[in-house]
């Protein structure tokens, strides 16, 4: 029976120099017993044979067996060295053994690491530091006293090393002190007694947490599962917590009991101010008929869509271009045209000549209207009552507009201004007159040639798409000419 | 009115928003000795209150006055509580000395409407960059925007906060309408979906290679009142997955309408529906982790609530017992999500478990599973549920009647 007696700092680095030349060597898991320094041995170690001096072979481990490990060591759980050389002996061999939960010494393991993992966390949230900065010091200075439940001060200390830079900090538990001092870190193995201690601002540290506290949600044994009582002894708060349990419910019945009171006389003059701003007349103006579309609620694609989009481009334009609806970048930016399917109709339209500077394009329904997939928004085409909904707004841009040539993308734009949407594939390329007078070129919309899964049906598409356009850069130059 | 009295009235106002998460952000420290501060990816609640709640960041309002009228809210202009302002020095002073003392991981400053949203946000934004640049906080800050502001502001905001949030507080833009009515909820949307955009750009990588800041690292949250206006739970869902999907928010929080002082006629004061709350947050999880759509756990039969006995992914297996039974070493990662009493954890490590031979009962339950809850959905190695699965007193095996009083 070896016998290994590890020190109180420095322990896992210990543990894992004696557990590699023990590995090494060949020594079981019960030829082997752990203790600490200063320990007496026990009646069961026996004759101890001497450490090896250096393992024979060499082991190697999955990199997360280290981490686990050095849980172990910190852990006051019976037998967790064992464990842990238990587990090293086992893993040289299986390398993916950590992986497998339901393995008996793994889920053990794993239980152990929680709760220091635990412990760890709760010193992170429950050390309180109390100011000592004495007179003329350049570095602000704190103290804490701590009681943690395993051996974890070395591994929590880069923690407060990490977030507290800039002052000097001592915390002291029951076996160990730990000091930060003009940027340098130190531990000591001392055993001391609780500090008494106190600090000015614990005073509105209490005022804060009686304040935000909700009398009437009083739920305490949510409280003392997440914050255990053996904490409260040194947290500042705590002392409060009686007090305002045993208030809670009168604090609520007042609340419940008081009559509604009149508002106060500013009141008033706010909310009118607030309710009648002032505002330009309204008249058909761009900017008005932008800020109409806006407050747009008439059908109930409003509510879910993020904004309406209006039209761009100018107003004197002789080319209007009209797509089906925004999209989910549209819809994010608030202007037509700069998702996908806008960039391949700019691609297109370069290609061809279109000169967009000089286009108005717009869409025939003003939002947005999808399906919630998971964490996406898959379009969906709007219906006929939404696109005669969304008509009015688009004859009022026709009328500002004037275009001499619509082209109208895709099936919703060819209902919303010719009033048919059948036959697209049939209609494309051919010039109609519109239901406002205007000739209305028809081509396919962008989307739908991204959407298109066939290649071959999709190049042939794509063909058409750029003769359309073509035939409408044709056109326009052409109505320039003639004005 | 001493820096005292100031805290509790603007700490007793902000309490109301249940957000309080101080986790997700992008890594800090200072380590270098020149700052304050450090944010390393989990959260941490430094204290519980009473009522259950992490008290993680110095959670205030800037101040309490305010010119909107929102019914369920303490602040609002018709109210008469008293009102109070901090100054820029003073929220600083609270800030870095809680934080030397350990007791916030950060600030979460939220404020009143005073003369105008730019006014108000302007100061904000100055509180701020106050801490980071003139104190080099490292610490988390979590900043409410004004939806209004200016987009300016905003994006200046969004280079200091770790996370942004805009509360919509009513599911249903009607409900905004009637009691909120000075708030837009256009606005707020358009609001959100800037931050997204912002958010995206930023993370596209620059010519150069070179990383650009981060905007908002923690990502922008959200909060809804439950309980205050009428709408059921399948709304409030379906309004949360919206927002998941349509501004990629990390979180929507749901908050039961609790009991304000000086509250107006317009809106009841009734016991905090709890129980309610909890539901919908297991809910927005199994949304959000658990492939589940709104429709689903909220059907649209009925009242569109939820079961407050039974929890929404048991109600759920319950209420479609032809999926189950379950094989745990052969279903698909999507249908051990959907196993009563498996978590995204323990299915993780099922899937890797499973590697190693077939796992029986024991095996689940050293996972981490909640075998109890499980085990009439599932078939292990060395359990078959037999007639337990379709059982017609299953759902009563598991319920514990849970009672939601209405008054007091």
């Amino acid at each position: 029976m070896h016998r290994i007696e590890l020190p109180r700092l420095g322990t896992f680095d210990a543990w894992r120099d004696a557990a590699r030349k023990l590995a090494g060597s060949g020594v079981g898991f019960d030829q082997v017993s752990w203790c600490f320094e200063g320990t007496d041995a026990t009646l069961f170690d026996g004759a101890q044979p001497p450490l090896p001096d250096k393992a024979t072979w060499q082991i190697t481990v999955p990199k997360d067996f280290p981490p686990l490990a050095k849980l172990l060591c910190a852990s006051r759980a019976p037998g967790a060295f064992d464990l842990a050389y238990r587990l090293l002996l086992r893993v040289s061999d299986a390398p993916s053994l950590l992986r497998n939960r339901a393995d008996k010494d793994v889920g053990h393991a794993e239980s152990i690491a929680k709760n220091i993992r635990r412990d760890m966390h709760k010193m992170k949230a429950f050390v309180r530091f109390r100011e000592v900065t004495p007179k003329g010091a350049n570095r602000r200075q704190f103290i804490s006293w701590f009681e943690p439940d395993h051996r974890i001060e070395e591994l929590i200390a880069g923690f407060f090393v990490r977030r507290f830079g800039d002052m000097d900090w001592v915390i002291v538990t029951p076996e160990v002190t730990t000091r930060f001092e003009g940027g340098a870190l130190s531990q000591e193995a001392v055993r001391s007694e609780r500090l008494d201690l106190t600090d000015e601002t614990e005073k509105l540290w209490q005022t804060y947490y009686a304040n935000i506290f909700n009398p009437a949600r009083l739920k305490v044994k949510a409280m003392q599962s997440e914050m255990p009582k053996k904490y409260w002894k040194n947290l500042p708060e705590a002392e409060l917590i009686p007090g305002l349990i045993a208030k809670a419910e009168a604090q609520v019945a007042q609340m419940q009991a008081a009559t509604p009171t009149l508002p106060p006389v500013r009141a008033a003059r706010v909310l009118d101010r607030l309710h009648h701003p002032d505002l330009p007349p309204r008249d058909d103006s761009p900017e008005n008929l932008e800020r109409e579309l806006r407050g747009c609620a008439s059908c109930p694609l409003a509510a879910t869509a993020t904004q309406a989009v209006p039209g761009e481009g100018p107003m004197s334009a002789a080319l209007m271009i009209v797509g089906e609806q925004p999209g989910d970048q549209e819809d994010l930016a608030g202007r037509p045209f700069v998702g996908p399917a806008g960039q391949l109709f700019d691609r297109v339209a370069a290609k061809v000549g279109l000169d967009l500077q000089d286009a108005y394009v717009t869409n025939a329904v003003k939002h947005f209207k999808f399906q919630v997939r998971g964490k996406r928004r898959i379009h969906q085409s709007p219906n006929a009552s939404e696109v005669s909904h969304c008509r009015w707004w688009l004859d009022r841009e026709i009328t500002q507009v004037n275009p001499k040539l619509i082209v109208a993308m895709g099936a919703t734009a060819a209902l919303a201004l010719t009033g048919n949407a059948k036959g697209i594939l049939k209609r494309r390329g051919k010039i109609e007159t519109g239901l406002h007078g205007v000739r209305v070129l028809i081509t396919l919309h962008p989307s739908a040639l991204l959407r298109q899964p066939d290649p071959d049906l999709q190049q042939k598409q794509m063909a058409h798409f750029h003769e359309d356009l073509a035939t409408a850069a044709r056109m326009s130059v052409q109505l320039a000419e003639d004005n | 009115m001493t820096l005292q009295e100031k805290l509790a009235l603007l700490s007793d106002a902000a309490k109301y928003d249940a957000s309080c998460a101080s986790s997700g952000t992008s890594k800090r420290d200072s380590s270098d000795g020149k700052g304050l501060g450090s944010t390393e990816g989990s959260g941490i609640c430094h204290a519980y209150a009473p009522d259950g709640r992490c008290i993680s960041l110095l959670k205030i309002l800037m101040t309490n006055f305010c010119i909107y009228d929102c019914a369920y809210c303490i602040n609002r202009v018709s109210s008469n509580v008293q009102r109070a302002r901090f100054s820029v020095e003073e929220v600083v002073h609270l800030t870095t000395e809680f934080y030397r003392r350990n007791y916030i991981e950060g600030l979460f400053l939220s404020s009143g409407i005073i003369k105008s949203p730019d006014d108000t946000m302007a100061d904000m934004v100055r509180i701020a960059r106050e801490l980071r640049h003139t104190h080099h906080f490292r610490g988390y800050i979590h900043l409410k925007t004004i939806p209004d502001a200016a987009p300016e502001l905003i994006e200046e905001a969004g280079m200091l906060a770790d996370r942004l949030s805009m509360n919509i507080e009513l599911p249903t833009d009607a409900g905004i309408r009637t009691y909120a009515p000075e708030k837009n909820p256009d606005e707020i949307r358009r609001a959100m979906g800037n931050v997204r955009l912002r958010k995206e750009e930023l993370k596209a990588p620059t010519y150069r290679g070179r990383k650009a800041p981060k905007f908002a690292p923690a990502g922008q949250s959200t909060q809804l009142i439950v309980g205050a206006d009428g709408s059921n739970d399948r709304t409030i869902l379906q309004s949360s997955s919206r927002l998941y999907s349509s501004y990629k928010l990390k979180r929507v929080y749901y908050s039961a309408f609790s009991p304000i002082p000086d509250s107006t006629a317009k809106l009841p004061l009734i016991k905090p529906p709890l129980v309610r709350e909890h539901r919908l947050y297991q809910a927005d999880w199994l949304l959000r982790f658990y492939g589940f759509e709104a429709e689903e756990i909220a059907p649209d039969q009925g009242t569109g609530m939820l079961d407050l006995e039974v929890d929404p992914k048991l109600a759920w297996a319950l209420a479609n017992r032809h999926a189950f039974p379950v094989d745990v070493n052969r279903a698909t990662k999507d249908m051990l999500l959907r196993v009563p009493g498996f978590g995204t954890k323990s299915v993780g490590r099922i899937l890797s478990a499973r590697r190693n031979g077939a796992l029986g009962y024991d095996d689940l339950r050293r996972i981490g599973a909640s075998v109890r809850k499980a085990k009439p959905f599932i078939i292990a190695r060395d359990w078959r549920p037999g007639s337990l699965t379709d059982a017609e007193n299953l759902r009563a095996r598991f319920a514990t009647p849970a009672e939601q009083l209405q008054l007091f």
